[in-house]
């Protein structure tokens, strides 16, 4: 199709705001009189708190409040950002507090201290006296699902939040009839988002008696709900603001910060209050990536036709549920449209420990669980003596399946394509011939790695978008959306919808990139992979009403009726014979000024978008593996999307960069680390827990295979979270490939790797006795 | 926000040194890049401080007129890797240097605050202490000057009297003349990031001989040492694999690494043998020499 703005990459809205410095985030905006929040944590891992005084931290001067739980609201409240549900039975688990007196983490946050400044609040945090008792407690899922474990939450006796699972064909006669079946076991860790910007809030009562909350946060309108539901308020009564946002990768599509902030305003007389979290605790009181332990097992005929499969999953899901079993559920549903299984049973179980809270973390459970499926496939095939790749395509489904369960249909399927395409990119038969029969103390590797992925939630929940346009004098727009820039360039996507639907450049596209609740059209937010798509979709449709109704007025001037026109360059002309005929700005004009007639150009509209695209794509990689250390590098890799059309390569670019970043860091380097014995952690800052810097990064390349999806804008499907699911997977099986060991747990730690190397006799004991 | 009482910023040297006399209990700081990190864990509450950025002469690295290579305790390592009788003359400490932190933190951060630390991961330690250097104390009443192996009195202790400042690193001609070296930073990453264990080797090989080898480690025992047993074998020993692997050996004997949840003894052990050697390996290489066969 032949488009004038949509695959082009238009410059992104805020990149001049963002590299000049200019574009303000949460903690850029001040009030006059601001104070600052503090919080006291639990030290202890799972305990009761049976006495808390605060008397001598009230008397501190530049003291303004002290919290207890005893002082708030004791409503229980979800923190997920999911839209609302209006059947109680598919709401988000309520189990959690402002502030508890049942510390179930080290770090739960127990008191909070409003003060003039920060110094101050943090000596009053040490002036606080807490009396805790202790409790026994437990940190991974196998031992909380034990009998007779300490109990988190009174309601949950066994600790499981959840252990619905699905099915479809029937697995066990899979199993018995069957050439083979494999079994394998695979495991991730407990990772975080690392987000630049911290989690970051400041509230206040505004003259109108509305609390207003400045967050920097994914997920607005939903913010709104939460903090109003927290503290037992109609939702109209709290008003949320969300400026420029330094990240959030799903760590704020959850109420974190907001409700506790409120509060503060709330304790010190409605005073403007700021809270910002400092990086140790968001290590630790926020959100992370479950991290899983998997079972697969799959029925596999000799020829490698995969048969059916049956997935255990044990997700850790820490101290409150957050997006609970959502995410294994997700995990569950996302690797279905991709190999042709006639029966999967899947059953995960979600389970409270006494850790730092899981949550959203791109790709939601999907890295999880395609880091266990590609492993078992790679095992498999070298089980079978078997080409890893043949088996693959083996067993490709094709476009037209629908999903048994969620009823998605398949109607774009650029997998084979990207494969092939990633196989000449890296040049996979030449490498593997140059691999052959390595020995000295540096090997090198090839892999790869599938995935599918959605676009958006759909048939799960709710996908609505809201969209705003407002046609100016000058035949300029003005765009509002409910979505949330957050880094992934979404305001510039929905500025290149907009001109192409009106035939205007993207310069005349002027998109509000702040929410505010009582102003922005109503949309859930960034997550899901769903903006590009679902409020795309939303998009589309108000610019396709203003189009129309600027038509109509033109219609005034031209006689030809609005279906014989369009809109080209910012000209209306008549449209079989390419005659310009007046300007869209002289029809703006007449929309606002024309004495009898004038009605200015708007929609105000929303999308209900009960509809869902696959996304697809494959990574491949070259790793150098240090024998003598243990050491992996990444010498080469492609990502090769399917997203569908792709709106803004530039854009898209990034987008892989980031997503694939990320999954290299789980492979290889980070992981959250806990005193086995205490709780603790041990690694929260950027010292420790080893976030890749860019010098650990390889050259990302990313390559796409353009697919047209009829479900999407202009064909195109999602990207956000795509990049970050295959990666881990492709660099476990290149190092499988040039060490012969399968590592069956990330990251491949050096130390972890060196105790593999050891234990498979690849490195000898140390020869020289150590005296 | 910090919590520091009093802050003193002295622009001589004299003037430091009386300050500090008359105020023992001060902490000094020079970048920060250590001390401030504490004050924001809580530690070092109510400190008052005494600030050594504004001395100018503090910074300067000088030849001196014996050829011994002077560098004020207050160079930063920017300074010290871009330094040019640094990279003429000691290459080795200039490979250290830049393998410290990243750009921002290599600004600010200097080579007596990353001595005076007294952590045994100290990039500058390990390879000072390969080069024989000798540090150069100050206090009111007068000077002394101790070898490295005096200074480090044990994890994150040194060796500083009442009122006593760093005042510069001086590392003699005979430690590093002729002297090829290597200094191998093993660590999670590439930046940003603090050693796993570091290895820095020099020596001058003569008719392919060892005429002499030192190995400075770090991470390898509560302080940084060196590996005297390894050094004396090498001595005149014709530079083969064989005598390189044997070096790497003993190298080994007078760690003490221990078990941590960063990485195991065992672990630990492997990497000094095993780098020791490539270290070693590309030491000789420099100083012109080969051991490959």
């Amino acid at each position: 199709m032949d488009h004038k703005v949509v695959g082009k990459s238009a410059q992104r809205l805020d990149a001049v705001a963002k590299v000049t410095g200019r574009a303000k985030y949460t903690d850029d905006f001040f009030e006059r009189g601001m104070l600052v929040g503090k919080v006291l944590r639990s030290p202890h891992a799972h305990a009761l708190v049976t006495r808390i005084d605060a008397s001598k931290a009230k008397a501190l001067p530049g003291v303004v409040a002290v919290l207890t739980p005893q002082d708030l609201p004791q409503i229980k409240f979800a923190t997920a950002g999911h839209p609302w549900s209006l059947d109680p039975g598919h709401r988000d688990v309520e189990d959690r507090l402002i502030l508890t007196d049942k510390a179930r983490f080290v770090g739960d946050a127990i008191a909070a201290v409003v003060a003039e400044d920060l110094l101050t609040a943090d000596k009053a945090l040490h002036l606080i006296e807490v009396e805790y008792e202790v409790l026994p407690h437990v940190l991974t899922a196998e031992d909380a699902m034990k009998e007779g474990a300490p109990v988190l939450h009174e309601n949950r006796p066994g600790n499981i939040v959840s252990s619905f699972g699905v099915q479809f064909g029937d697995v066990e006669a899979e199993f018995q009839a069957a050439d083979q079946v494999f079994e394998g076991d695979y495991e991730t860790s407990i990772v975080q988002h690392c987000h630049i910007e911290s989690m970051s809030a400041f509230a206040f009562v505004d003259t109108d008696g509305r609390i207003v909350v400045n967050s920097s946060t994914q997920i607005p309108h939903i913010v709104r709900r939460i903090v109003a539901q927290a503290l037992g308020l109609p939702w109209g009564r709290v008003k949320v603001i969300k400026p420029f946002i330094g990240g959030g990768f799903g760590n704020k599509q959850d109420v974190v910060v907001e409700p506790l902030t409120a509060a503060m305003s709330l304790a010190a007389g409605g005073r403007p209050v700021r809270y910002c979290m400092n990086r140790e605790e968001v290590f630790i009181d926020t959100r992370t990536r479950h991290g899983m332990k998997l079972h697969l097992k799959t029925a596999v005929s000799n020829e490698g036709v995969l048969k059916g499969i049956h997935v255990q999953v044990l997700s850790n899901t820490g101290a409150y549920a957050s997006h609970g079993h959502s995410i294994a559920m997700s995990a569950g549903g996302k690797f279905r449209p991709l190999y042709d299984f006639r029966a999967i049973k899947y059953e995960p179980k979600t389970v409270y420990t006494n850790l730092p809270v899981a949550g959203a973390m791109r790709g939601y459970g999907t890295p999880q669980i395609f880091f266990a499926l590609e492993s078992h496939l790679d095992d498999i095939a070298r089980k079978l003596e078997m080409d890893p790749i043949e088996l693959r395509q083996k067993n490709l489904i094709k476009v037209g399946h629908m999903d048994p369960l969620t009823k998605n249909v398949v109607r774009s399927f650029g997998i084979p394509e990207c494969i092939a395409k990633g196989m000449e990119l890296i040049h996979w038969d030449e490498k593997k011939k140059a691999h052959q029969q390595q020995t000295g103390p540096r090997r090198r590797g090839l892999g790869m790695a599938c995935f599918a992925y959605a676009s958006g939630t759909h048939p799960v929940a709710l996908e609505l978008a809201g969209a705003r346009i407002v046609m100016n004098q000058d035949g300029s727009v003005t765009l509002q959306v409910g979505a949330t820039e957050i880094g992934q360039g979404s305001d510039t996507v929905f500025a290149q919808i907009t001109a192409e639907t009106l035939g205007i450049p993207v310069d005349m596209v002027h998109v509000v990139t702040t929410q505010d609740t009582d102003i922005t059209p109503f949309d859930s937010g960034a997550y899901a992979s769903r903006q590009t798509f679902v409020t795309g979709i939303a998009v589309r449709k108000a610019a396709l009403e203003v189009r129309q109704k600027a038509l109509e007025v033109a219609t005034r001037r031209t006689g030809l009726p609005p279906a014989e026109m369009d809109i080209r360059d910012c000209m209306i002309v008549e449209a079989s014979l390419g005659r310009a005929v007046c300007s869209l700005g002289d029809v703006a004009m007449d929309s606002y000024y024309d004495r009898i007639l004038a009605a200015p150009i708007t929609s105000d509209t929303s999308a209900n978008v009960r509809i869902n695209a696959m996304s697809y794509g494959v990574t491949f990689v070259e790793v150098e593996v240090d024998m003598e250390t243990g050491k992996v590098e990444v010498t080469e890799l492609w990502n090769v999307h399917d997203s569908g059309t792709i709106i803004n390569p530039k854009l898209a670019e990034g987008q892989v960069h980031g997503g694939v970043s990320m999954s290299l860091g789980a492979a290889l380097l980070e992981q959250m680390l806990f005193d086995p014995h205490t709780g603790k952690p041990l690694n929260n800052n950027f010292l420790d827990y080893k976030l890749p810097t860019i010098l650990d990064t390889p050259k990302i390349n990313a390559a796409f295979v353009e697919t047209f999806d009829a479900a999407g804008t202009f064909g195109s499907k999602s990207l956000g979270e795509c990049p970050t699911i295959s990666p881990a997977p492709a660099v476990r099986n290149a190092v499988l490939d040039a060490t012969g060991v399968a590592f069956h747990k990330i990251p491949l730690y050096p130390q972890v790797v060196f105790e593999k190397f050891r234990e498979v006799g690849l490195l000898a004991e140390r020869s020289v006795e150590h005296v | 926000m910090f919590d520091i009482c009093e802050l003193h910023e002295p622009e001589t040297l004299q003037e430091a040194k009386r300050i500090f006399h008359d105020n023992p209990d001060l902490k000094v700081i020079a970048g920060g890049t250590d001390v401030l990190i504490r004050m924001q864990h809580g530690s070092l509450a109510g400190a008052g401080l005494l600030s050594l950025r504004n001395i100018r002469e503090l910074e300067e690295i000088r030849m001196l007129g014996d050829g011994t290579l002077s560098i004020g305790a207050m160079a930063s390592f920017t300074k010290i890797f871009q330094d040019d009788l640094v990279q003429k003359h000691v290459p080795v400490l200039s490979e250290a240097a830049v393998s410290m932190g990243g750009p921002q933190v290599r600004n600010v951060a200097t080579i007596g605050g990353n001595l005076c630390n007294g952590a045994v991961s100290a990039d500058s330690a390990s390879t000072l202490f390969a080069l024989d250097a000798l540090l150069k104390l100050e206090n009111l009443e007068g000077e002394r000057i101790i070898p490295m192996g005096d200074f480090y009195a044990g994890p994150g202790k040194v060796n500083l009297g009442p009122g006593e400042l760093l005042v510069s690193i001086l590392i003699p001609r005979e430690g590093y003349e002729g002297m090829g070296g290597r200094y191998i930073k093993y660590a999670m990453r590439k930046a940003m990031d603090i050693a796993t264990l570091g290895v820095a080797v020099v020596c001058k090989v003569r008719d392919n001989r060892f005429a002499e080898l030192r190995i400075g480690l770090g991470v390898a025992a509560p302080v940084p040492i060196r590996c005297f047993e390894a050094e004396a074998y090498a001595k005149g020993r014709e530079i083969t694999l064989e005598c390189v692997q044997e070096i790497a050996r003993l190298a080994v004997k007078p760690s003490r690494p221990r078990t941590s949840w960063r990485a195991s003894k065992d672990y630990r052990e492997h990497l000094i043998e095993v780098l020791a050697q490539r270290a070693v390996a590309e030491a000789v290489k420099r100083a012109g020499g080969c051991c490959a066969h």
